[in-house]
């Protein structure tokens, strides 16, 4: 067997596929937040939280309206963007003047709030959520066993990684959206509604948390702690991808997902510490991240 | 950034207690007041195991000791140590300040330990259910603590030794990379290589975040061993046999030895995947009469889940502290080596265990169930999951007192 740094190779094959798999996730969850931030100004704490609604929702659609896992990937972002909108016009709108760290505390509180809600409802265990049967299915490989569904999570968030880039950096209502930010009056003297707009993209970035909810149902036990176990390191992904940047957040979810994973084979204890290392390191020889532009 | 929501909230719910309860010293002459504190995991990966289906069980003894008719008011107060350490210490030597008589359960060996050194430092029974790490009757004993239902060695050793005799001669561990995780992992590792098997790797993943198993079963599946070894408990064994599944591992012919699962383990996974599983217990509510009769009492306290050995050892527990409590005394309770130097005298006899002892070191000798979890057809009424398949006597099940380094053993 071919062996590299003393580890079989079909062995790092494998971990290299399984770090794509949990970089999907970090992809789609930092590239919501960076959004947030990059367009809004606000450092989206309740983004886990999000996350986590999105998949007790996609729960709650297959047990109490007999939804299942694919109308679940339509509704469930729906029902959460909805009510991060609500949100948005009921809360986070009051402290845009603000200094930033009120949006920091205001939306900690949140995630607090729905992380409470949850567990008091669910209790710590959660719930079980099982893959649609089409995907329920595992191949061989020959270097290893791959469920179908973990295949799929992959495709769906690259597919997702790139409309949302697409939509923000390529058409109009993209343009519109940056331009709002920059310069918010002189775009509401073209006639263009900006406050809804904002609530409009807040509402996106949710939705997208919500999708990667969808997404990670049938693959981790659906619990009220899910977000806030993801949410740090997805920090660190956008910090190190640099602070706003759609493209950076993405490329980093996925490359720290990889290193994370070889991390797992060399030296398994490491794992947890990995991510906030590459951040420290990063952010000592590039203070604005990899793919930040310097202010 | 690691501002985690139970990091949040530990350090106010800590300091909350303290105020919450500031008189349980207030005890009035000629008045039979005890006070008893439940440390258990509230919140986290052992709430099942342990928490409020621990408080239940409490409870329950404290009514079938007779507590009222006897004229003893008992108060039983419950605090969550989130598996840290130091909130668990910290919450020990504030409940003790504060007139707290008896401290039990604790699942999570790293706080087991840590409020031991404070039990012995204040001078308080400490009655440990639910850790299992066995330094606690080893070369960590001391006058004050008593480990109930189960430890380490007995895991290692029924379920490792029956692995091993059955065929499963090279192993794979995965491991929770704390104080129990490694001890658990290293007495099993003894076991096999005493048997003539050989551990070919192990994976130790950081405790308790980790949820993900794929890349540690992967692994274990590229080591090409008979056997994987799970060093771990609670939702983390359930996820790893889940995502054993998930991955083609079982199918692959690879067995699994889940070294610590208790029936809200089996209840989670559900029998379709937890099928065929061999697991030691020291307790079983569908083991006999007396078993059933207690699990029957206690069940409309905690409706939606059945006592685990290590909940049911909080009743055993309880119940033999009060038995002591009675004989000596309540003005001598607060005198933690006086209660657990009467507990050690007094031979235990109650429905959960039925007749045990407790041996000078601290240690609940009571016997060992291996036991296999049944097929889904197999299942006849609600949590009817297991059959016995061998009984260990209590001498065979714990380590030999002279071998375990216990400063409370003369030679």
């Amino acid at each position: 067997m071919v062996m590299i740094f003393g580890k079989p190779l079909p062995l790092l094959f494998g971990q290299l596929l399984l770090g794509i798999i949990n970089g999907s996730f970090y992809a789609m969850l930092s590239m919501g937040l960076a959004i947030i931030f990059g367009l809004l100004r606000i450092i989206n704490f309740a983004h886990g939280a999000m996350f986590m609604v999105g998949a007790f929702v996609t729960w709650a659609l297959l047990t109490y309206l007999h939804i299942g896992y694919w109308g679940a990937l339509i509704c469930a972002p729906v029902i959460v963007g909805i009510f991060g909108i609500a949100l948005e016009r009921l809360f986070i709108r009051r402290i845009y003047k603000l200094d930033i760290l009120y949006g920091l505390l205001l939306t900690f509180g949140i995630a607090q709030v729905l992380q409470g809600l949850a567990t008091n409802y669910f209790g710590v265990s959660g719930v079980s959520y099982d893959p649609p049967a089409s995907l329920a299915r595992v191949v061989n490989l020959g270097f290893m066993y791959l469920p179908v569904y973990r295949g799929f999570v992959v495709i769906a968030a690259i597919l997702i990684c790139f409309c949302t880039w697409f939509v923000i950096e390529k058409t109009r209502l993209g343009a519109l959206l940056r331009a709002a930010t920059e310069n918010p009056s002189l775009v509401q003297a073209f006639g263009v509604n900006v406050p809804r707009l904002i609530a409009l993209t807040f509402g996106g970035g949710v939705a997208l948390a919500a999708l990667a909810g969808v997404l990670a149902a049938p693959l981790y036990s659906v619990n009220p702690d899910m977000g806030s176990d993801l949410i740090d390191t997805v920090f660190a992904v956008v910090v190190i991808g640099g602070m706003g940047s759609i493209g950076g957040a993405v490329l980093t979810g996925f490359g720290l997902g990889v290193i994370e994973g070889f991390t797992d084979v060399f030296y398994p204890p490491g794992s947890a510490v990995v991510v906030f290392v590459v951040m420290a390191i990063v952010l000592l020889a590039r203070p604005a991240g990899l793919f930040g532009k310097t202010a | 950034m690691t501002i985690t929501r139970r990091a949040t909230i530990g350090t106010a719910l800590a300091a909350t207690t303290a105020v919450a309860w500031p008189g349980f010293k207030a005890r009035a002459a000629g008045k039979k007041s005890l006070t008893i504190g439940v440390c258990s995991d509230f919140s986290g990966v052992y709430s099942d195991i342990g928490g409020k289906t621990s408080v239940a069980c409490v409870q329950q003894a404290i009514e079938d000791f007779g507590a009222s008719a006897k004229g003893y008011d008992i108060k039983v107060i419950q605090g969550d140590h989130q598996n840290k350490p130091d909130v668990g210490a910290g919450l020990a030597r504030q409940w003790f300040d504060n007139g707290v008589d008896m401290l039990i359960d604790v699942p999570n060996s790293a706080v087991g330990l840590a409020i031991a050194n404070v039990a012995v430092a204040k001078n308080k029974t400490y009655i440990n259910s639910n850790s299992a790490t066995s330094l606690l009757t080893g070369k960590k004993c001391n006058a004050d603590t008593i480990h109930w239902t189960y430890d380490t060695y007995m895991l290692s050793h029924s379920t490792g030794g029956a692995m091993v005799a059955s065929g499963g001669k090279t192993w794979f561990f995965i491991t929770a990379n704390y104080a129990f995780g490694q001890l658990l992992r290293d007495q099993t590792a003894a076991v096999v290589r005493a048997a003539g098997g050989k551990v070919l790797g192990d994976a130790a993943y950081p405790f308790p975040q980790t949820t993900d198993f794929s890349s540690f079963l992967l692994q274990a599946q590229s080591s090409g061993a008979q056997v994987l070894g799970l060093a771990n408990a609670g939702k983390d064994t359930v996820n790893s046999i889940k995502q054993a599944h998930q991955f083609g591992i079982t199918q692959s012919g690879m067995k699994i030895a889940g070294l610590l699962i208790y029936i809200n383990d089996v209840h989670g996974m559900g029998l379709e995947i937890a099928q065929g599983l061999v697991l030691t217990e020291s307790f079983y509510w569908n083991l006999n009469d007396r078993t059933r009769a207690f699990t029957k009492r206690v069940l409309p306290k905690t409706p939606n889940n059945y006592p685990s050995m290590a909940q049911a050892g909080c009743y055993s527990g309880t119940l033999h502290f009060l038995k002591a409590v009675d004989v000596i005394g309540v003005p001598a309770a607060s005198d933690g080596a006086q209660v657990v130097t009467q507990m050690k005298k007094m031979p235990t006899d109650d429905d959960a265990f039925g007749k045990c002892y407790i041996r000078e070191d601290g240690r609940f000798m009571c016997p060992s169930f291996l036991f296999r979890v049944k097929k889904p057809g197999e299942s006849s009424i609600p949590w009817d999951y297991y059959n016995l398949l061998h009984t260990t006597p209590a001498e065979q099940t714990f380590a030999p007192l002279a071998t375990e380094g216990c400063p409370l053993v003369k030679a």
